[in-house]
Formats: C-alpha cells, structure tokens, sequence
C-alpha cells in the first residue's frame, strides 16, 4: 500500500471509510516471524518460529503465559506483546483474586480487544503493532482467538500469522475439520508441520520453534526442547508426513508446572 | 459480641509455631477458629503455601488472614510471571513486612511467622508484629498460646543473642524427627492451658524435597 493524505493520523478517516494506520499496524504484524495455533475440543497448541535478529542474539520470547489455563503466541512487534501479555497476566490476577476462579478466556479477549480499540481512537496515542493468538481451557472446553491490532477479535479452530503464515494456513485449512477429535499428541505433531511449512525449506529442529500447550488437567506450559525434538524425529521417520501416527519416539511430556517457561537447557531470552 | 459498635476486629484464636533447622524448616499451626467463648470449627488451616519453600503461619483475625494470605499468593504470581521463578524466603518475607506496613494505620490483624528455606537451604524463620516490623530467628510462637510456648522454646532451642559478634547461626542442631516431637510437646503443653487452642495440629515441614504436611489430635476441650 501507498502513501497517501489520510494516513497521518489513526484519527482521520479516508474517504473510502478505512483507517490507514490501522491497516499499517497490521502490516507489521505480517512482517513478525510466525506464529500457529489450533485446538481440538479439549486442549489447545501454540507455536512460534524462534527468529533471532543475528547469529549473535538470542531470540525473542513469542510465547508467554498468562494464567496456569491461558497462553498467547504474539507476531509483530515484541515490545507491545510483552506490554499486553503483562496486561493479560494482570487481568486474570484480579478475577482469580475477586472471584477465586480463572478467567474465562471469552472474556480475557474481550478485555483486550477493548484495550487495543482505545489505540485506534485517540489521537495520541497508535495502534499496538502486534498480533496475538491467545490460547486457553475454560468451563467451555479449549479455545483459539486471535486479537488484531484494529480491536477486533475471532475465535478458530486454527490459525496462523506473521510472515509465510499463508503456507501454515493452507496446511491447516486442508486439516482442521477433524481438529475436535485430534489427541494431544497429533495437535502438536500438527503445530510442528505448520511451522514446518512456514520455513519453508529450511529443516525443522528443535532450537527454531518454541511450543506450548493447555488443556484439560494440563496448566499452559511450554514444551521442553527435547520432547520436541523427538516430536520432530517421529514426524520425519514416518514417510506419509504427519498423516501417519509414528507411535515410536513421541512420549507425552511431562506435565510440568509454574516456573519452568523453557528455561532449561537455552540461554536465556528477554524474560519479562 | 463486638464492644463497640465500629469494632472492626475479632480475635479468633489460635497458636502459631516455626523453627527453623539446618537444611529443613517446621511451621507448625492449631485448627481451632474460636469467637469469644465459641468454637466455631475445630479444622481451620492458619497456614498457607505461598511458594516452593515458603509457608506462612498466621494467627488473629481469620478475615484480615485471609485477606493477607490471598494478597500475598497474587503477588507471588506476579514475581514468577516477571522473574520466571519462585519467590525465595527472605523475599517473600520483606513482601510481607511491607505488606503489613502499606495497612499502618488499619492494620491486617494478624500475627505471623514465615518459615522456609533461604537461598542456600538452610531453615528460615521470620517473626512479625501485626504491623511489619519482622526479623529473622531461629524459632518462634505467634498467636495466643505463644506466652507458654516462646519460655519453653528459648528453654529447648537456646537461640544464640543476635547481639553477638561475629553473628552466630540461629538455626538449631536438633534433627527434623526432634523439632517435630518438640513442636507436638509444646502444643500439647499450650493446649491444656490456653482455652483458643487446641483440636487439631497441622504440621509442615519444609526441606529439600519439598513440602510435608502432618496432622496430629489435641485436646478438643
């Protein structure tokens, strides 16, 4: 898109009834390094590409926790989803604290769609220049939203955004009706096809992508590096793709708690 | 049975114990929520699990504890979304001081001792008045049996004085299995003498491997 004289301000309309900088917010989330998700009825997955800015740089954090039962996968500029997710992680301390129960993750969203609306009308203000997946299990079973910069929101089945997200999500296009019924197991052998695709070429391993996972009887956590390394290896023995179970190397991983967001065996990246 | 018609406090009872040993820590805490002469339910926990190696002992008002152990557990989340991981000990015992201190001027009614293990893994004990003024010792009986436990335990425990240079550890000798059976001694001494406790008694013991919960029977008169 091309320069033009309503795009100054986000408080000035074009003629045609969009709103320019709007638009650009969402062009950067476009220019971030992809992020996937998709969900069956009872858990929903996470992932992220780990793009490091050079050789020498660890790479960004793109997946954050935001309660034990909500999680967001955020593209486009990390600042802003650091500054959301710390708003998220806000939002559910102060339900969980009046109401002694977890946020329900319609509501969350909801919250933060109204949050990113008031960047897109104040004249001092700009839109967050990030978008996010937000993944979490709720009474009503699990659920995938995305939140746009603009403010608007949308639950899926699955989805994928940042650069070379359309590969994911043709790949997930062609997959997500039988989503509902998918075991845990075959969610994130999926997620990892979808970052696969979104590569590009380039070989999958464990140091690229980051994956997290929440569902029932399962806090969000992120998955350790070598269970998803060997997630990686049974998906590339099976020849048909992941259209074969590869009963082989994929244990379920061990369902840890609290602390443990990847800081294992990596060198640290920007923690909050 | 308020004594004035803005008493905003009520005195619910209770005992609360910690000590702290070489590499575990032992709080220990009644089950009796009273009012006045009443007893309103002989299984209430006084104690909270804030953290990995942090548990918080509180006795007074069981409305301001609440509060106070709910506030604290919140911002113990918040840590470990920001820091990526548990609050230490000594941490958690400043948060706390600072917490009581923040309500100066309408204090949380509640006497407290913190236990748990400091960054290296030896056991910690903080002691508080209601309004944060804390210090760490190696022991120490909060609530309204501490009268007849705090003489018994300076007795069994000979704290070295904190006025001591160079500083000694106040941390005692005695194994884990010695500090639980004083623990359940001492309660059943406060037991027979002070009417608000009494039923059951909790015990937690901090160490290495974790957090360990025990219960043992009182007097329920």
């Amino acid at each position: 898109m091309f320069r033009n004289q309503y795009d100054t301000d986000v408080t000035t309309w074009s003629p045609a009834g969009r709103l320019f900088q709007v638009e650009y917010a969402m062009e950067a989330v476009k220019q971030g390094s992809a992020a996937v998700g998709l969900r069956s009825k009872t858990h929903a997955v996470l992932g992220a590409v780990n793009k490091a800015a050079s050789d020498l740089a660890s790479h960004q954090r793109k997946l954050f926790r935001a309660d034990q039962h909500v999680g967001v996968a955020i593209a486009g500029l990390t600042a802003d989803g650091r500054v959301l997710s710390r708003f998220l992680r806000n939002e559910c301390i102060n339900h969980s604290f009046v109401y002694e129960s977890p946020l329900p993750v319609s509501r969350l969203v909801v919250q933060l769609a109204d949050k990113a609306q008031v960047c897109t009308q104040r004249s001092w203000k700009r839109p967050f220049g990030v978008g996010l997946l937000v993944a979490g299990l709720d009474e009503t079973g699990a659920h995938l939203y995305y939140n746009c910069p603009s403010g608007n929101y949308f639950e899926y089945q699955a989805f994928a955004i940042g650069s070379r997200s359309q590969a994911a999500k043709t790949f997930l296009e062609r997959r997500f009706q039988e989503y509902d019924t998918y075991s845990r197991e075959d969610l994130i052998k999926d997620a990892l096809f979808a970052i696969k695709e979104t590569l590009q070429g380039e070989k999958l391993t464990a140091q690229l992508c980051t994956v997290a996972i929440v569902g029932e009887g399962e806090a969000f956590h992120i998955i350790d590096q070598q269970t998803i390394q060997e997630y990686i290896d049974a998906m590339e023995l099976s020849t048909g793709g992941p259209d074969e179970e590869a009963a082989a190397a994929a244990p379920p991983s061990a369902e840890t708690q609290e602390g443990g967001e990847g800081a294992s065996s990596e060198p640290a990246p920007m923690d909050i | 049975m308020a004594l004035r018609g803005d008493w905003m406090y009520e005195n619910n009872g209770g005992t609360c114990v910690a000590i702290a040993g070489i590499d575990y820590c032992v709080v220990a805490a009644d089950t009796r929520l009273s009012v006045g002469y009443n007893i309103l339910t002989r299984d209430h926990s006084k104690i909270c699990s804030l953290a990995d190696k942090v548990v918080l002992a509180s006795s007074g008002f069981q409305g301001d504890i609440r509060a106070l152990h709910k506030n604290l557990a919140a911002r113990h989340l918040l840590y470990q979304h920001q820091h990526n991981k548990q609050m230490s000990c000594p941490a958690m015992g400043q948060l706390l001081s600072n917490t009581l201190y923040y309500k100066r001027f309408f204090p949380y009614y509640a006497f407290n001792v913190l236990g748990g293990l400091d960054n290296e893994g030896k056991g910690c004990v903080f002691t508080y008045d209601a309004v944060g003024s804390y210090e760490r010792v190696g022991y120490s009986a909060q609530g309204s049996g501490s009268s007849l436990i705090m003489p018994v335990l300076d007795n069994q425990l000979k704290s070295p004085s904190p006025l001591l240079l160079p500083a000694r550890d106040a941390v005692t000798p005695l194994s884990e299995t010695e500090a639980v059976d004083l623990v359940k001694d001492v309660f059943a001494s406060a037991t027979e003498r002070d009417i608000y406790t009494g039923d059951k008694l909790e015990i937690v013991v901090i160490n290495a491997s974790g957090i360990k919960r025990e219960y043992l029977e009182l007097r329920k008169d």
